[in-house]
């Protein structure tokens, strides 16, 4: 991995710009008086060395004045800074009245969330920019702390009291979560992201049940790759183009490849097509495919999501058949709300449902590796 | 010293200079039982440097598992263990007990012409109280480790940490006491048993600085000790003191834990401030600008110091009020340190400096320690310490003063006193190389935690697989602590070796002074022949008549001290201030250089 050397973190939530004029202010007046000490020395010490040539003579002892400069100067500027400290401070532990409530439970090892349409989410935080969110925070066991750098903000989340804090993001992204209060074995994992969307985007994943909500299929969650993050539809739209061919009606079909070979499309032969394209290349089709072999070896695409691709592209010969149309879209659909799912499952069923997952993905002290592959299986969904 | 005179009979000779503290008696048991603060401390000085390196080779492991962002060799429980045993070594047995126990024990009572500690026998119970407290705390990492973290936040430690927490919690109870015995032993000794005309303003900043550090230990180390014993009951018989499942609170202990545990930084770091005054006064050859500021600057760090222990709890849940003011309390303990810095500063003003290895750690002490006095604003600002706190940046700033300044001090202070401790002198050529490689190898180690933990690396974090943006600072980190791992390991093997083949040391090889350089190297059991009269003022040098004096006599080392005389047996008579500087220093230099 090429090394970067990021000199500071991103900054999405209103506390970030004032925050940063503060430090880099501090950061300025650090440095002003440490080269002040450094040269001071250097010199002092390069002038006055033994048997240098240097005037020694009237050397003063104590000096009142001066001592009382000394002791203003620190004394002056550390009360503005503290004034501009405090101010910030203040700022960052009143939540606006406007709020809107996000309830943050911390456990060892991982954070959950509900949002007040109770739709329910672990390891990560959907939030909207441009809105105040205050979070409701509580632990069940040790002391933690929810901790997000790009928002400049984190609170400990103690056992036995609420503990708030509050944000008003201010771009899309993901951002890093970090619980950062030492809570035991994996505290280093009991983490994940903040994904801070566009207001009209949270509120439509706010009314899907949310990213991990569980009456998504297979197929829909192969869906959302297919169209979202990996953007197959680019290429494989609902009709044959010039880049490569639909996908529709694939599955099952006879195909005949570049080397005059055929073959029926079958499971194994999807997978092999996403990992290695060219390995049987559709007859008339140029070497235009990534091969994604190497993102599953990167851990960036599982053999989960490979599965769920693969239950996409069946779905597609399904919905031919029955004549709805759920054929691949343009771009950007990730956020759009599916049709299918709108109103699917009553709330009764998807807090069920949600509660299911929540206990099911309480870790029970698995191990390193395990953990490893979790956090990916996580960011890939 | 018997340089230039004959000889004495040994046996009738009261001032036989031949006989010292340490070749008195060579039994273990000698050894064991003493109640010679001077043999005392070099009992710390082992026990001290052994647990030293024991807690570098934690922070070894460390630093190797943080190169990659999954982890090296570690499980992530082994690294909790390893990095908790680092933090609790490194604090309760070198930092807090280090500079007291060894400097402070062998030099205060020699530099205020005591003959020993007021309470001697109390000296050898507190090594052996701290020898006690080491051994549960090896034995509860023995035995399972901890993995805590050194501060023992409840309900983790209390209620849910599976290790040996309570082996630990009573090791650390018990070496409290070693350090409260220390502690009570300096403030009366400095009462009481000061030399005649050894008023309060000649006392040396060491003694300033070793006074105010017990005034710290004495009130805060109960609290401490009070606060690990309810740890322990709330372990082991679940009286409900921190956890809410019992009925308690787990933020009163961070009130009651900080409450010492921020005084312990000054405990830690005040007796460096000592060492640094000697050195960079008497290095300089001048006396150091405003004594009185300085002296009182150190008195006001112990009292302000016990008054911002919520600084470390801006997130914690304590109120905002609460928070306010403990920032604004922050900022001011800031001011006398920085006042300190000023002072050692413009001391080097017109001085006459020499740059021997003493020296060179003093003046890296300067430089790190105005770094990590700086940093601390980032964190004494509410504001800013929201998203700073508790990540590397806290790491890199706590280390800044820790090895950066109490360290650096710790090794200046070694090698300053070593030739009186031991005897011998040490090579000053590989001392100075050792004093660079510390100053380079801590400043890449340290300086690019301050910006990972700006971009938001938590400490206490074994992998980082999910950032990592954050690798390429570690790696720097890593490389750093190898050469810092390298100028540390140098003095162990020139200092050992200067004790078999060092050549022997003057009285004041230095040229220093103070009342422990006007006795014999090593010193006799009792410190001094007669009881010193002290009638100079402290640090009373004169930079301008001995720059003339080197100019007149082309001298480029001038190891004698002006003040001191010799009498016909060639044995020294301490503390006589001559009138006539010039004549008696041109006649030291000629017999003591040698």
């Amino acid at each position: 991995m090429p090394f970067n050397f990021p000199l500071a973190p991103p900054s999405a939530s209103t506390f970030a710009g004032p925050y940063d004029t503060l430090f880099y202010t501090l950061c300025a007046f650090t440095l002003l008086f440490t080269l002040l000490i450094f040269v001071g020395v250097i010199v002092f010490a390069v002038r006055y060395r033994q048997g240098s040539k240097a005037d020694r003579s009237r050397p003063v002892y104590e000096d009142l004045r001066l001592e009382l400069t000394l002791l203003g100067i620190p004394t002056i500027l550390g009360l503005i800074f503290f004034y501009f400290g405090a101010a910030q401070y203040i700022h960052m532990r009143t939540p606006p009245k406007d709020s809107q409530d996000i309830f943050v439970i911390g456990k060892q090892w991982m954070w959950h969330a509900q949002h007040s349409n109770g739709v329910r989410e672990n390891n990560t935080l959907h939030v909207p920019i441009g809105r105040n969110v205050r979070l409701t925070m509580i632990s069940q066991d040790v002391i933690h702390a929810f901790y997000i750098p790009a928002f400049r903000t984190q609170m400990m989340v103690v056992p036995g009291r609420y503990t708030t804090m509050w944000f008003n993001a201010t771009k899309e992204g993901e951002y890093h979560l970090f619980c950062n209060m030492y809570c035991g074995t994996q505290h280093s994992e009991m983490g994940g992201k903040v994904v801070a969307m566009a207001p009209e985007a949270y509120t439509a994943w706010l009314a899907n049940g949310g990213d991990n909500s569980p009456q998504l299929t297979m197929a829909q969650r192969g869906e959302r790759l297919y169209n979202g993050r990996l953007a197959c539809n680019n290429c494989h739209g609902v009709a044959d183009n010039p880049r490569g061919p639909s996908l529709v009606g694939l599955f099952g079909k006879r195909r005949t490849f570049s080397n005059a070979v055929a073959q029926v499309a079958d499971d194994e032969y999807i997978r092999e097509s996403i990992l290695r394209p060219y390995n049987k290349l559709v007859a008339g089709y140029g070497q235009e495919m990534p091969a994604y072999e190497s993102e599953l070896i990167d851990g960036k695409l599982t053999e989960e999501n490979i599965l769920e691709l693969i239950a996409y592209i069946k779905s597609m010969n399904a919905s031919t058949a029955a004549g709805t149309n759920v054929a691949p879209g343009g771009n950007n659909l990730n956020l759009q709300p599916l049709s299918i799912r709108a109103g699917a499952a009553g709330p009764a069923v998807n807090a069920l449902a949600a509660e299911k997952e929540y206990s099911e993905a309480t870790p029970t002290g698995h191990g390193k590796n395990l953990g490893v592959n979790a956090y990916a299986a996580e960011n890939n969904r | 010293m018997s340089a230039i005179g004959i000889p004495a009979p040994v046996e009738e000779h009261p001032h036989d200079t031949r006989t010292n503290y340490l070749n008195v008696a060579h039994t273990l048991k000698s050894w064991l039982t003493t109640g010679d603060h001077k043999r005392i401390a070099i009992l710390y000085l082992i026990s001290i440097s052994t647990f030293f390196f024991l807690g570098a080779s934690f922070a070894g492991m460390i630093r190797l598992e943080l190169m990659s962002p999954a982890g090296v060799i570690l499980e992530s429980e082994t690294y909790n263990k390893v990095f908790t045993a680092h933090g609790v070594v490194m604090v309760f047995l070198f930092l807090v007990p280090g500079i007291p126990a060894i400097m402070g024990n062998f030099i205060l009572p020699i530099m205020i012409g005591a003959r020993d500690l007021a309470f001697p026998r109390l000296n050898l119970l507190s090594w052996y109280l701290y020898m006690i407290g080491g051994g549960f705390i090896v034995a509860s990492f023995v035995g399972g480790g901890i993995d805590t973290g050194w501060t023992f936040y409840t309900p983790y430690s209390s209620m849910y940490s599976n290790g040996q927490v309570g082996l630990a919690l009573i090791g650390i109870f018990i070496a409290g006491f070693s350090s409260i015995t220390t502690g009570i032993n300096f403030i009366v000794t400095v009462h009481k048993m000061r030399a005649p005309g050894m008023t309060w303003f000649r006392l040396p900043l060491f003694v300033w600085s070793m006074y105010a550090t017990s005034v710290v230990i004495v009130l805060g180390t109960p609290v401490v000790a009070i606060t690990l014993l309810l740890v322990l009951l709330e372990r082991v018989f679940h009286l409900p003191f921190f956890s809410p499942e019992l009925g308690g609170d787990p933020v009163l202990f961070q009130h009651m834990f900080w409450f010492y545990s921020h005084p312990a930084v000054y405990i830690m770091v005040l007796p460096a401030f000592g060492i640094i005054s000697e050195l960079i006064s008497n290095f300089s050859r001048k006396r150091i600008f405003g004594y009185h500021f300085v002296a009182f600057s150190s008195l006001a760090i112990a009292g302000l110091g016990f008054l911002v222990w919520g600084h470390h709890m801006f997130v914690s849940s304590q109120s905002m009020y609460e928070g306010l003011v403990f920032s604004l309390l922050s900022f001011l303990v800031a001011v006398p340190s920085a006042i300190k810095i000023f002072n050692w500063t413009l001391t080097l003003y017109k001085g006459n400096i020499r740059l021997q290895s003493p020296m060179l750690y003093a003046l890296g002490f300067l430089g790190l320690f105005t770094i990590g006095g700086l940093t601390g604003l980032f964190l004494a600002s509410a504001g800013t310490d929201v998203h700073l706190t508790a990540t590397y940046f806290v790491v890199a700033h706590f280390h800044y003063v820790m090895v950066g300044g109490s360290l650096l001090a710790f090794l200046g202070g070694l090698h300053y006193w070593w030739p009186k401790m031991t005897g011998r002198m040490f090579a000053d050529g590989p001392a100075k190389v050792s004093a660079l490689l510390v100053f380079i190898g801590f400043n890449v180690t340290f300086f690019p935690q301050f910006i990972v933990g700006w971009l938001g690396m938590p400490r206490r974090y074994h992998y980082y697989y999910f950032a990592p943006e954050y690798q390429v600072y570690n790696v720097m980190s890593t490389l750093g602590a190898t050469v810092l791992a390298l100028g540390l390991i140098m003095p162990l093997f020139y200092l050992t070796h200067s004790l078999f083949s060092g050549a022997r040391a003057a009285a004041n090889p230095w040229g220093a002074h103070g009342l422990e350089w006007e006795t014999t190297s090593p010193p006799p059991t009792t410190n001094f022949y007669e009881t010193p009269i002290v009638q100079d003022e402290v640090y009373d040098f004169d930079p301008v008549a001995e720059y003339e004096q080197q100019r007149a006599t082309s001298e480029i080392f001038d190891p004698g001290h002006p003040h001191r005389r010799i009498d016909k047996e060639g044995e020294s008579k301490p503390g006589i201030a001559g009138a006539d500087h010039s004549s008696s220093r041109a006649a030291d230099g000629q017999k003591e250089d040698r």
